[in-house]
C-alpha cells in the first residue's frame, strides 16, 4: 500500500467519497422508503424482524432465480442443448420440503417472542381510551379528568389545491395526544360508528377500533418528540383525513401540561356558564364554525348532504319545523344511522349555535334562535 | 370400462339457460328495489319485478325439466349421464351445506365469542367494564347489550314435534324408495304422499311457531343476535323444506300421472330424496344448537 | 406418466363426422349454445371486457393519486372506484377467465365430447353479464356504487352504506350462483367424462389444479352468499349480526368473509399454476419434474387455505393464541408453494428451452409470483404485519400475485392455446412487444408500492402526505403504460380471431404433449364425440 501511485490513491479516495455519500443517500432513502425503526424498544424489534425476513427472502429469491436464469442462459435450444429426460426424484423433493420448514421455524421463533411482548398490556402506568369516529379521534385519560377530540388541521383549501400545501399536509391535528416519556402507556381502542384503526408507525402500534368492543395495546416511548400516524382502516369518505399526532414529553413537562389543561377546562366552563343568551349574529358565526368542523364532512358545506347516503339539511323538514325534535337528534344522534350523538362532543352553546345555524343557513330562513338553555332543557327532559 | 364408449349425449341448443339468466336478473333487481322500498316505507315496482322474475324462473324450470324428462324418456341418456346428474346433485347439496355452515358459524361465533366477550371474557375485560357494564352474557340472549329484551323459544312442544315429524318423513321417504326399487307402486305412492303431508304439516307448525314468537314471546327477527340466528336459520331451513316439498310433489305427480321412473332408473326421485334427507339433517343440527343447547 | 404415447387412431373417425359440424349462425348461436368451445369463448371475451372495465377504474384511481390533493374525484367516489375495481377484477376478470379456459381446454385435455352438463354451462355464463350490469349500474344510482372496499367490512357496508347495497348484495348472489354451477360442471366433467385410459395420474396438471379449484369454489362461494345475506339483513331488516349492541360483532363479519376470502385468492392462483405447469415442459422440451409432488402440493395448498383466513385480521384484536396459530398456519403455505416453484425450475434445468411468448409470460410468472409470495410471507409475520397492514405494501403484495401471477398466467395460457382456438399463429413480433412493454411497465407500477407502503402510506386513500408524492407519480406513469400495453394484447387477440396470421399446425408447439394437440387447429366444433383411447 505504501507505494501506490498517486493516481491510484486518488481513485481510492474517490471510491471512499462515493461510498460515503452513497451510504448517506442510502440512509436518506431508507428513511423515506423503508419501515421506520421507530422510537420504542418494540418498534426496533419489529424493524429488525422485518429486515431479517426481508434478507432471508432476498436470499431465497437469489438462489431460485439464479438457478432459473442459469438454465435459461445455458440450457437453451439455440445453444444446441439436448433435453435431459429425468422427471422426478423423491430425495430432492424431501430436501426442498424440509429446508423451507427449517427456515420458517427460524423465522417464527423471534416473531412469536416479539408478538407475545407486544400483546402484554399488564402493569401500565397510564391508560388512554382512544375512540375513533367518522372522522376524528377522541382521547380520554382514565387517570385524569381530561378528554378531547383531535381533528385534522389541514385547511380544506389546501386539499382542494386552492392553497399551498405545507410540510405537514394531512399530518397535523388541532390537538395532539400528549404522553409522558418512560412510562408504560396502555391504550384502550374503540370506535363510535364504523371500524377505524389507530396507527403510529414510530411505536409499531396499530390496533383496530371496533365499535362496541375495546382492544388493548401499549407503548413506552423513551424519546420526547412529535410522532405522526393516521387512521388505517377504511372508514368512509374521509378516511384519508383523520391523522394522529402524539406529542411525547418528559414526565415533568407532561405534568405541567396536565395542570394547564385542567385549568383551561375550568376557565372554559366558567365562561360557558357566564355567557348567557347570544345574539343571532353570535350564534350564526359560532354555528358556522362548528358546523364546518363537525357536520360538513357529511352534510356538506352546502347543507345538501349526499343523496342516497346522507340526508340534506337545506330545506329539510327536520331543520325547518319542530325545534325540540331537531335538538333531540343533534344531541342524541339517530340509532341505526350514521348520525352520531353530539352531546359529549360539543358544549351547550356550540350545540345551540350549530342548530341555529342549520335553521337559518342556505335559505332555511326560519329566523328562530336556539339558546344553550334550550339545549339544557332537552338534555334534562331525557 | 365398456360404458365409457357409449356416446355421451350433448343436447342441442336450448333457450332455457338464457331465460333463466334473465329471470335471475329480474329477481335481483326486483328484490333490491323492494328491499329499499320496504326500508323507506315506499311503494314501487320492485315487488312486481320480483314476482315477474319468479314466474319466469318457474317457467324456465318447467320447460327445462320438461326437456330433460323428454330426453330421458326417449332413452337418450346413458348410465354415464346418470352419473353426471347424481354427482352434480351431490355437489349442489354440498354447496347448500356450506351455505348453512355460514349461518351456523355466525351462531357459534355469537355464542362462544362475541356474547361472552361483550361481558368481558377473554381479552375483552375492558369491553365489559367500560362499554357494557350492565350486560350479562347468558345464552339464549334474552337481553342484549343494548338493552333490548325478548324471550327464548323453548324446545319442548312444537320444535320437538317438528323434529319427530321430519324424522318420520325421512323414514316414510325411505320406505317409498324401497317401493320404487321393488316396483311396488302402491307402497311408493302411499308413502310419498305421506312424506309430503308430513312436510306440509311441518311447515304449518313452523308458521304457527313464528306467529307465537312474534305475538306472544316478543321474539322477532330484529331481537338481537339470538333472534337473528333463530329466524335466519329456521327461516332458510323452512325455505328448503318448502322447496323440498314442492320437489317431492312434482316427482309424485310424475309418478301418479305420467308413470315415470323404473326400478333401475329414477334419478329424479333419488335427487328429491337426497335433498329431503339433507334438509332433515340440517334440522337436527338446528334442533340441537338453536333450540336445545 | 409419459403422455407421448396417446393414440389418436380414433381421431380420423371423428373428423369424418365433421361434415355434421354445422355451427348455428348469428346471435342465437351464442345465446342458446351448449357447446363448451362457444361458452369458453364467451367467458374469455367477457373476462377481457371486465379486465378493461376494472382497468379503466384503476386508471382513474391512478390519475387521482398522481399528485397530492384532490384532483378529479371526490373522496366518496374514490372509494367507489377502489371497491368496484377490486370486485370487477376478482369476480369479473380473473375468475371468468379461468372458467373460460377450463371450458375450452378440460374436455380437450381429457378426451370428453363436451362439459358434463352443457345447458347448465350456458346458464352459468349468461348469469354473469347480468350480474355485472347490476353491479356497474350502481354507479348511476343516488349515493353511488358500494364504497366499503371489495371486502365490504361491516358496519361501513351496513348501517353506513348507501342504498345501492341491496343491488350489490344481489349481484354477488348471482355471481356466486354462476361460479358454483361452473365449478360443479368442471368437477363432474373431470370425474365422469375422462376418456378410457385417462387415469388420475395421467391428467394434465391444468385439469388437476382446476379440479381442486372447483372444490374450493363450491366450498366457499356459499359462505360468501351467506355473509352478504347477513349484510343485507343487518342493513335492511334490523338484524345485528355485526352490531355489538345486539350481541353481534363487526369482527364476525371479517371471520366469515375471510373464510371465503382466503380460499378465494387460491382460487385465483391454482389454475394459473396449472397453466404454467403445462407451458414450462412444452418449451423446455422435457417432462414436468415431480408430477406427483405437484398434485400433492396443490391439494395441500387448498387444504391449508381453510385454516389461515385470520391472517387478514391480525390487527383486529384477536387473542395472542389465535394470532400465533394463524401465523404458523399461514407460513406453512410457503412450503407446498415452494415445492411448485422448485419443480418448475427443475423442469427447466437441463432442458432445451426456447422462448416464445407463452414461455416468456410463464417465466415472468414464476419470478414475479415468487416475489409476491415472498412479500406474502412477510405479511404473515404478525408483529411486522402490524406495520404493513392496510398500507400499500399489501397492495403491492396482492398485485404481484394477482396481476403478474393470475393475469400473467391467463395471458400466457391465451398465447399458448390461441393457435388451437383460432387456427392461426399469433404474431410473434406483436406478442414479444406486448411482453416487453408489460414486464417493464408492470414493475414500474407495482414495485415502488412496496416502498411507499413501508414508508407508511395507507391504502384506500384518495389523498396523501407530501413525502409520497414523487413515488406515486412514478407509479401512476407505470400504470398508464401498463394499461396502454394491454391494448397490444387486444390487437393480437383480434388479429387471431379474424384469422390473420400464419396457419397453425395441429401440434402447434414442437414440445407440446397431450390430447388437446391431437385434434386439428382450429379445434373442430365437436371433438371426441367417441372417446379416444389413452394408453
Ligand atoms: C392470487 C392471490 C394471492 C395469493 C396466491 C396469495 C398468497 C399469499 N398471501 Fe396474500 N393476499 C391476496 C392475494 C393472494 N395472496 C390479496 C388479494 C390480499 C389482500 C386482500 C385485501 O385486504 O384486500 C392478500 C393479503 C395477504 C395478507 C394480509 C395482509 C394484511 O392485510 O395485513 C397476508 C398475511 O399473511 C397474506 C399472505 C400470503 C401468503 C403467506 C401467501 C402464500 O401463499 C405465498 C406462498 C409463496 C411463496 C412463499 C413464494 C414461493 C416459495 C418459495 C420460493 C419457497 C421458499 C420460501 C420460503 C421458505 C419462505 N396475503
Ligand atoms: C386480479 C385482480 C386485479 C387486477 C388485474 C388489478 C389491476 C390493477 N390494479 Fe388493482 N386491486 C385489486 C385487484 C386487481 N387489480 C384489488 C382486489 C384491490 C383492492 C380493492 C380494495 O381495496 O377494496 C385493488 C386495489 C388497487 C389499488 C389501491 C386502491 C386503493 O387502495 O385505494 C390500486 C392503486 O393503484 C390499483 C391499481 C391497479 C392497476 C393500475 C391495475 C392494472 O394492472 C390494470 C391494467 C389494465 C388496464 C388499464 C385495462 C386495459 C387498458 C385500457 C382500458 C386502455 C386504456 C388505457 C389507458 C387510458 C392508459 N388496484
Ligand atoms: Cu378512520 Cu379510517
Ligand atoms: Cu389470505
Amino acid at each position: 500500500m505504501k507505494h501506490c501511485p498517486s493516481s491510484l490513491r486518488f481513485v481510492r479516495y474517490l471510491l471512499i467519497v462515493v461510498f460515503f455519500s452513497f451510504a448517506q443517500q442510502l440512509f436518506a432513502l431508507e428513511a423515506k422508503y423503508n419501515m421506520t425503526s421507530g422510537v420504542t424498544d418494540i418498534s426496533g424489534q419489529v424493524y429488525n424482524l422485518h429486515m431479517i425476513i426481508f434478507y432471508i427472502c432476498c436470499a431465497i429469491a437469489a438462489i431460485v432465480f439464479g438457478l432459473m436464469f442459469w438454465s435459461i442462459l445455458h440450457h437453451r435450444k439455440s445453444k444446441g442443448a439436448a433435453p435431459a429426460q429425468f422427471h422426478g426424484s423423491l430425495k430432492i423433493e424431501i430436501i426442498w420440503t424440509a429446508i423451507p420448514v427449517l427456515i420458517l421455524i427460524a423465522m417464527a421463533i423471534p416473531a412469536s417472542k416479539t408478538l407475545i411482548a407486544m400483546e402484554d398490556t399488564s402493569e401500565a402506568d397510564l391508560t388512554v381510551l382512544i375512540t375513533g369516529s367518522q372522522w376524528k379521534w377522541h382521547y380520554k385519560y382514565l387517570e385524569y379528568p381530561i378528554e378531547f377530540y383531535s381533528l385534522l388541521a389541514t385547511p380544506r383549501e389546501a386539499i382542494n389545491n386552492q392553497a399551498e400545501k405545507t410540510d405537514l399536509y394531512l399530518r397535523d391535528v388541532d390537538k395532539p395526544l400528549v404522553l409522558p416519556t418512560g412510562k408504560k402507556i396502555r391504550f384502550l381502542v374503540t370506535a363510535d360508528d364504523v371500524i377505524h384503526s389507530w396507527w403510529v408507525p414510530a411505536f409499531a402500534v396499530k390496533k383496530d377500533a371496533n365499535p362496541g368492543f375495546i382492544n388493548e395495546t401499549w407503548t413506552k416511548v423513551d424519546k420526547p418528540g412529535i410522532y405522526r400516524g393516521q387512521c388505517a382502516e377504511l372508514c368512509g369518505k374521509d378516511h384519508a383525513f383523520m391523522p394522529i399526532v402524539v406529542d411525547v414529553r418528559s414526565p415533568e413537562d407532561f405534568d405541567q401540561w396536565v395542570a394547564q389543561e385542567l385549568e383551561r377546562q375550568a376557565q372554559e366552563k366558567a365562561a360557558e356558564l357566564a355567557r348567557g343568551n347570544l345574539t343571532m349574529d353570535e350564534l350564526m358565526s359560532l354555528g358556522q364554525k362548528t358546523y364546518e368542523t363537525h357536520c360538513a364532512a357529511c352534510h356538506q358545506i352546502s347543507g345538501e348532504g349526499l343523496p342516497g347516503v346522507i340526508p340534506a339539511l337545506k330545506g329539510s323538514i327536520m331543520a325547518t319545523t319542530d325545534i325540540p325534535a331537531h335538538i333531540q337528534i343533534v344531541v342524541n344522534g339517530k340509532a341505526g344511522t350514521a348520525m352520531q350523538a353530539f352531546a359529549k362532543q360539543l358544549t351547550n352553546s356550540e350545540l345551540a349555535a350549530v342548530i341555529t345555524y342549520e335553521r337559518n343557513a342556505w335559505g332555511n330562513n326560519t329566523g328562530e334562535l336556539v339558546q344553550a338553555a334550550d339545549i339544557a332543557a332537552v338534555k334534562a327532559g331525557e | 370400462m365398456k360404458i365409457d364408449h357409449e356416446r355421451y349425449y350433448v343436447p342441442e341448443q336450448s333457450v332455457w339457460p338464457i331465460v333463466g339468466a334473465i329471470s335471475l336478473f329480474t329477481i335481483g333487481i326486483g328484490a333490491a328495489l323492494l328491499v329499499n322500498d320496504l326500508a323507506k316505507d315506499q311503494h314501487g315496482a320492485g315487488g312486481y319485478l320480483l314476482i315477474i322474475g319468479l314466474a319466469l324462473l318457474c317457467y324456465m324450470l318447467f320447460g327445462w325439466f320438461k326437456n330433460v324428462i323428454d330426453e330421458s324418456m326417449a332413452g337418450l341418456y346413458s348410465s354415464q349421464m346418470d352419473r353426471s346428474f347424481r354427482q352434480g346433485m351431490s355437489w349442489f347439496i354440498f354447496s347448500e351445506v356450506m351455505f348453512f355452515g355460514a349461518f351456523f358459524g355466525a351462531l357459534f361465533y355469537a355464542r362462544i365469542i362475541s356474547v361472552p366477550w361483550l361481558d368481558g371474557a377473554g381479552n375483552n375485560v375492558m369491553t365489559g367494564e367500560i362499554l357494557w357494564p350492565d350486560f350479562e352474557a347468558i345464552w339464549p340472549l334474552e337481553k342484549t347489550p343494548g338493552g333490548l329484551e325478548t324471550n327464548a323459544m323453548p324446545w319442548e312442544g312444537i320444535p320437538l314435534y317438528n323434529t319427530l315429524i321430519l324424522l318420520a318423513s325421512s323414514i316414510t321417504l325411505q320406505i317409498a324408495h324401497i317401493g320404487i326399487e321393488n316396483n311396488k307402486h302402491t307402497q311408493l305412492g302411499f308413502f310419498m304422499m305421506l312424506t309430503i303431508v308430513l312436510g306440509v304439516l311441518f311447515l304449518s307448525l313452523q308458521g304457527y311457531e313464528y306467529m307465537h314468537a312474534y305475538n306472544d314471546l316478543g321474539l322477532r327477527l330484529d331481537s338481537g343476535v339470538y333472534g337473528n340466528t333463530f329466524f335466519l336459520l329456521t327461516g332458510f331451513h323452512g325455505l328448503h323444506v318448502t322447496l323440498g316439498t314442492l320437489f317431492l310433489l312434482i316427482i309424485f305427480l310424475r309418478i301418479l300421472i305420467k308413470g315415470h321412473f323404473t326400478p333401475e332408473r329414477h334419478f329424479g326421485f333419488q335427487a328429491a330424496a337426497w335433498y329431503w334427507h339433507f334438509v332433515d339433517v340440517v334440522w337436527l343440527n338446528l334442533f340441537v344448537f338453536v333450540y336445545v343447547l | 406418466m409419459s403422455r407421448e404415447n396417446i393414440s389418436s387412431h380414433q381421431q380420423h373417425a371423428d373428423h369424418s363426422h365433421d361434415s355434421h359440424d354445422h355451427k348455428p349462425r348469428g346471435i342465437s348461436r351464442w345465446l342458446f349454445t351448449t357447446n363448451h368451445k362457444d361458452i369458453g369463448t364467451l367467458y374469455l371475451l367477457f373476462s377481457l371486457l371486465m379486465l378493461f372495465t376494472g382497468g379503466i377504474l384503476a386508471m382513474m384511481i391512478r390519475a387521482e393519486l398522481f399528485q397530492p390533493g384532490l384532483q378529479f374525484v371526490d373522496p366518496h367516489f374514490f372509494n367507489q372506484l377502489t371497491t368496484v375495481h377490486g370486485l370487477v377484477m376478482v369476480f369479473g376478470a380473473v375468475m371468468p377467465a379461468f372458467v373460460g379456459l377450463a371450458n375450452w381446454m378440460i374436455p380437450l385435455m381429457i378426451g370428453a365430447p363436451d362439459m358434463a352438463l352443457p345447458r347448465m354451462n350456458n346458464w352459468s355464463f349468461w348469469i354473469l353479464p347480468f350480474a355485472f350490469t347490476i353491479l356497474l349500474s350502481t354507479f348511476f344510482m343516488e349515493g353511488g356504487a358500494p364504497a366499503a372496499g371489495w371486502t365490504f367490512y361491516a358496519p361501513l357496508s351496513t348501517t353506513y352504506s348507501s342504498d345501492s347495497t341491496a343491488f350489490f348484495v344481489f349481484s354477488v348472489h348471482l355471481m356466486g350462483i354462476s361460479s358454483i354451477m361452473g365449478a360443479m360442471n368442471v368437477i363432474v366433467t373431470i370425474f365422469n367424462l375422462r376418456a378410457p385410459g385417462m387415469t388420475w395420474m395421467k391428467l394434465p396438471l391444468f385439469v388437476w389444479t382446476w379440479l381442486i379449484t372447483a372444490f374450493l369454489l363450491i366450498a366457499v362461494m356459499p359462505v360468501l352468499a351467506g355473509v352478504v345475506t347477513m349484510v343485507l339483513t343487518d342493513k335492511y331488516f334490523g338484524t345485528s349480526f355485526f352490531d355489538a349492541a345486539g350481541g353481534g360483532d363487526p369482527v364476525m363479519f371479517q371471520h366469515i368473509f375471510w373464510f371465503f376470502g382466503h380460499p378465494e385468492v387460491y382460487i385465483m392462483i391454482l389454475p394459473a399454476f396449472g397453466i404454467v405447469s403445462s407451458i414450462i415442459p412444452t418449451f423446455a422440451r422435457k417432462p414436468l419434474f415431480g408430477y406427483e409432488s405437484m398434485v400433492i402440493a396443490t391439494a395441500s395448498i387448498a387444504l391449508l387455505s381453510f385454516i389461515v383466513w385470520a391472517h387478514h385480521m391480525f390487527t383486529t384484536g384477536m387473542p395472542v393464541a389465535a394470532e400465533l396459530f394463524f401465523m404458523y398456519a399461514t407460513m406453512l403455505i410457503a412450503v407446498p408453494t415452494g415445492v411448485k416453484v422448485f419443480n418448475w425450475v427443475a423442469t427447466m434445468w437441463r432442458g432445451a428451452m426456447t422462448f416464445e411468448v407463452p414461455m416468456m409470460f410463464a417465466l415472468a410468472f414464476i419470478v414475479l409470483f415468487t416475489i409476491g409470495g415472498l412479500s406474502g410471507l412477510m405479511l404473515a409475520i404478525v408483529p411486522a404485519d402490524f406495520q404493513y397492514h392496510d398500507t400499500y405494501f399489501v397492495v403491492a403484495h396482492f398485485h404481484y400475485v394477482l396481476v403478474t401471477g393470475a393475469v400473467f398466467g391467463i395471458i400466457s395460457g391465451v398465447y399458448y392455446w390461441i393457435p388451437k382456438w383460432t387456427g392461426v399463429m399469433y404474431s410473434e413480433k406483436i406478442g414479444q412487444l406486448h411482453f416487453w412493454c408489460s414486464i417493464i411497465s408492470v414493475n414500474m407500477l407495482f414495485f415502488p408500492m412496496h416502498f411507499v407502503g413501508l414508508a407508511g402510506m395507507p391504502r384506500r386513500i384518495p389523498d396523501y402526505a407530501l413525502q409520497f408524492a414523487d413515488m406515486n407519480a412514478f407509479i401512476s406513469i407505470g400504470g398508464f403504460l401498463f394499461g396502454l400495453s394491454q391494448l397490444i394484447f387486444v390487437w393480437m387477440v383480434v388479429r387471431c380471431m379474424r384469422g390473420k396470421g400464419e396457419k397453425a399446425t395441429d401440434r402447434v408447439w414442437e414440445g407440446a404433449q397431450g390430447l388437446e394437440w391431437e385434434v386439428p387447429s382450429p379445434a373442430p366444433y365437436h371433438t371426441f364425440q367417441t372417446p379416444p383411447q389413452v394408453k
